[in-house]
């Protein structure tokens, strides 16, 4: 007998069991009534859709793709693939020139950079912000992060030379956010992992990882991008067998699982040997602690998890990381999405939606003990800061401080 | 036995059956101003109406064998497309060679379309396979032929919503039990009506037993004989749609060779088995014919042995045996039309069978006349050419007018009722809330249903508007 044994469907959309978890889970799901939820958008609609494409719902752009809904399945249904790829499928709207601004952010950041102190004076003053708002679409409430005079990569070319001198070695994909926005960040990475005698490595090549790209509908150039990156960490971790570190959850989450599931690039040989530096960092520390010298300040913090860190399984290293260190009182947040979910808080039709999902987190937040809030995602950054009166920052620069 | 609320006065027809073809009849007798009653023992589309392949056949597929039916079929098929365009799909079909075919049988089966009346076209399999991504790509010659989807309760709800605008009275959960006899002439039929537990006594002039299999037994009642022979055939339901073509083996028919994308799933099928008469209401689908639909089904689509199977169920050909074959060999898929006057010297009862769902209308045409011709009338046959109800109305007019309705929502409501979505959900906002989400069906639809498509129970909602119809079963909806 060849009676069925199993049965296969694509993102496992027949295995869902219609408990429908998923959409009590969901953080739009809960303030958007326009949204249909992940269970009808994902797997329910998934079977309409392949009857007839005209079934495609113009509601499931309001998903922000924080994968809450697979974290939750009991069936392993990935829900926000099935939502991502009937999207990057079925979307027939051409993306908006606001979208073009927002997913790009290698190419904004290039010229950005280069105006730096136009630029950051410039995006915060209201008239630009109404402009904004009025002709893009780009809410006037978002604060933008500042963008940096200098580059990551342009400094780190000055200190090339000397990271080669450790025995231990890794590439860092540092991401947009950090190059252009942020670059402290990554040196406050080189800074704790070489006094862990790790020196850090640039990739060949590196594209921004995609992520905006996807969401906004410019999937050529994400899978483009995408190859891109995926040659670089190859030829890093199997040509040199040096593995690939980040600093960004959501570059990570991408690389590791957007890219097979939604570009169609093949990542099996290398995907685990990228991973977040906190990881990375947290199984040195496991083997030998004497490397690091702490300073005596005792500070509370909170932990903020971001829900690609949830969908990775990865908040815990980030946590244990810290309880390895006595001189931080640790308190952990519970897991709520903070809304912001990279452009799709910034577009001004998500503007309440973004707000309403963040609101519960944002109270949690305002407790008067803790000193600052801690995550690995700096759009998460950006949305609490904003939303908040406490200052965020990421496990790394947290740890770098901490050292003496 | 008479319960005080009947009425007495004779309808000129009564109809037994409630599959398409008394259905059919019913629509047919009343736009021809007949005063009509139909009695069904169960619900609509119970028989083998709804336990088919849903396949509007081109004819193709009886090209060679029967070039007779193989006419009727296309002239019908194109009949259906224009008077029930919602109920049909226009997929087009394929009926594919594999190499374990014999290629030559390709040609005859074209040139036997064509003679037919059949648009067939040989096209490149690399082609094909871009037209239909799921079939096997080990292909060796393919024929695109003007197959398509037709939903048999669908079919069925919109002749009874014609009938019953014009007149007709339709009756599901009654059984006739016997028939009043006045020396050789029917004069009307007792039945028992299920749902209220009480006998009843129609009267009628005409009376069309239009029972499928179960025709037998309704002659038999009468006191004639007609011999069916029931060949039980099995399918099966696959969660999700498989393929966007018909996917036919280009062969003699044979088992498990047709594939069929029906509304959100694809059904393979069928087996093929002769039962005996007293098994027709026994219908279980065996490991053994799970076994044959998988194994042939995957050749047409190999996905399909790997994709879950919602549900399976069985149905009973109403094969009848021709009246001069003594040895009941002699069966023919063609329609049968018994005039009991004539053969058995009982007047006012005609026995319509035989046939293939694509054939319905053909076969309510020739009862009509044949009633119409007892009593003396001389209406013309109208069912051909007036479209029915769902069928008439432009499907962007009626996705405009109802455009209040959430987009999927609407278009699934629309694609079960055509423009009857009209009617759908004028009320509170609570009518807009899902009872079936696989389906997408909503409370307005539901209560439309209950309002008007004659639901007396769960499993005619399901067949009325699809509810629980979705990959749950029915389980997290109902």
């Amino acid at each position: 007998m060849v009676l069925q044994q199993h049965n296969i469907s694509d993102n496992n959309f027949e295995q869902c069991i219609k408990c429908t978890i998923c959409t009590v889970y969901c953080p739009v799901a809960a303030v958007n009534p326009a949204y249909p939820g992940p269970k009808q958008a994902g797997p329910d609609g998934e079977r309409l859709r392949l009857k007839q494409a005209s079934f495609y719902d113009d509601a499931l752009k309001y998903c922000l793709n924080c994968k809450k809904c697979e974290v939750v399945c009991p069936s392993n249904v990935r829900i926000g693939d099935i939502i991502q790829a009937a999207r990057l499928k079925y979307d027939t709207n051409p993306p908006k020139l606001r979208d073009y601004v927002l997913s790009h952010t290698d190419f904004v950041g290039t010229f950005s950079t280069f105006l730096a102190p136009v630029v950051n004076k410039t995006v915060k003053l209201p008239i630009v912000k109404t402009l904004m708002d009025q002709v893009l679409a780009i809410d006037h409430r978002r604060i933008f992060p500042t963008y940096a005079e200098e580059t990551f990569k342009q400094w780190y070319e000055k200190q090339e030379a000397e990271q080669k001198n450790f025995p231990r070695q890794v590439s860092y994909f540092h991401g947009c956010y950090v190059n252009y926005n942020h670059p402290q960040l990554g040196k406050d990475l080189i800074k704790v992992l070489n006094t862990l005698g790790v020196g850090v490595q640039l990739l060949r090549k590196e594209k921004c990882c995609g992520v905006a790209l996807i969401a906004n509908g410019f999937v050529t150039r994400a899978r483009k991008f995408a190859q891109v990156n995926v040659a670089s960490i190859r030829e890093s971790v199997i040509t040199r067998e040096i593995p690939v570190v980040t600093t960004s959850s959501t570059c990570t989450f991408t690389i590791r699982d957007e890219y097979p599931h939604l570009l169609d690039i093949y990542t099996d040989d290398i995907r685990n040997q990228i991973e977040l530096a906190t990881r990375y960092i947290y199984r040195l520390l496991k083997e030998d602690r004497t490397g690091l010298k702490l300073k005596n300040r005792m500070i509370k913090v909170a932990y903020h998890t971001p829900c690609h860190m949830e969908k990775l399984g990865w908040a815990y290293y980030s946590i244990e990381l810290f309880r390895l260190i006595p001189t931080i009182e640790l308190q952990i947040l519970p897991p709520r999405c903070c809304g912001i979910a990279g452009t799709y808080g910034f577009k001004k039709e998500n503007y309440r939606t973004s707000q309403n999902i963040g609101a519960s987190l944002f109270d949690e937040i305002e407790d008067d003990t803790i000193d600052y809030i801690i995550t690995d995602c700096e759009t998460c950054k950006w949305q609490i800061e904003m939303s908040t009166s406490k200052q965020c920052k990421h496990p790394i620069s947290v740890l770098a401080a901490a050292l003496e | 036995m008479q319960s005080s609320q009947q009425s007495t006065k004779p309808y000129d027809v009564i109809i037994i059956g409630g599959g398409a073809t008394g259905v059919g009849v019913a629509r047919d007798c009343s736009r021809r101003g007949l005063q009509v009653l139909l009695l069904e023992r169960m619900d609509m589309a119970t028989g083998a109406t709804g336990r088919n392949h849903g396949l509007l056949h081109s004819g193709a597929r009886y090209a060679v064998m029967d070039q007779e039916s193989a006419e009727e079929c296309i002239v019908e098929n194109r009949i259906l497309r224009h008077i029930a365009s919602h109920c049909v799909e226009e997929t087009e079909g394929l009926f594919i060679s594999l190499p374990e075919d014999d290629i030559n049988y390709q040609a005859k089966f074209v040139e036997s379309c064509r003679k037919a009346g059949i648009d067939a076209e040989i096209i490149d399999p690399k082609e094909a396979l871009v037209l239909e991504p799921s079939a096997n790509p080990d292909i060796i010659g393919v024929v695109k032929v003007p197959d398509g989807a037709i939903d048999p309760f669908r079919l069925v709800l919109a002749n009874m919503l014609d009938a019953k605008s014009n007149g007709a009275t339709i009756l599901t959960y009654h059984e006739v039990t016997g028939f009043i006899i006045e020396h050789t002439r029917i004069t009307g039929v007792y039945a028992y009506d299920h749902s209220q537990k009480e006998k009843k006594v129609f009267y009628g002039h005409v009376v069309v037993n239009a029972g499928g299999i179960w025709g037998q037994h309704l002659a038999a009642l009468a006191g004639v004989q007609i011999n069916m022979l029931p060949a039980k055939g099995s399918l099966l339901i696959f969660g999700h749609r498989l393929n966007n073509m018909v996917l036919n083996r280009c062969r003699k028919p044979a088992d498990a060779d047709i594939l069929v994308p029906s509304d959100t799933i694809s059904l393979i099928g069928t087996t093929s088995t002769n039962i005996p008469y007293d098994q027709i209401d026994r219908m279980t689908v065996t490991p053994e014919e799970v076994d044959i639909l998988i194994r042939e089904g995957r050749k047409l689509v190999p996905r399909l042995a790997y994709t879950r199977i919602l549900r399976a169920y069985a149905g009973v050909r109403p094969l009848v045996t021709a009246d001069d074959d003594g040895s009941g060999r002699n069966v023919s898929r063609g329609i049968v039309l018994f005039d009991h006057a004539e053969r058995d010297g009982l007047e006012g009862y005609i026995t319509i069978t035989g046939g293939k769902l694509m054939t319905y209308r053909l076969m309510a045409e020739w009862a009509t006349d044949l009633v119409c011709k007892k009593l003396n009338r001389q209406d013309p046959c109208t069912t051909a050419s007036e479209k029915l109800p769902g069928s008439r109305k432009d499907v962007a007019a009626v996705r405009k007018k109802i455009n209040f309705i959430p987009p999927v929502q609407r278009d699934s409501a629309i694609s079960r009722h055509g423009d009857m979505a009209e009617k759908l959900m004028q009320g509170a906002s609570l009518d807009y809330r899902l009872i079936c989400e696989c389906e997408e069906v909503s409370v307005g639809e539901v209560k439309y249903a209950l309002d008007e498509l004659n639901v007396k129970t769960l499993l005619d909602l399901r067949r009325r508007i699809r509810v629980g119809m979705g990959t749950c079963q029915g389980e997290l909806c109902a």
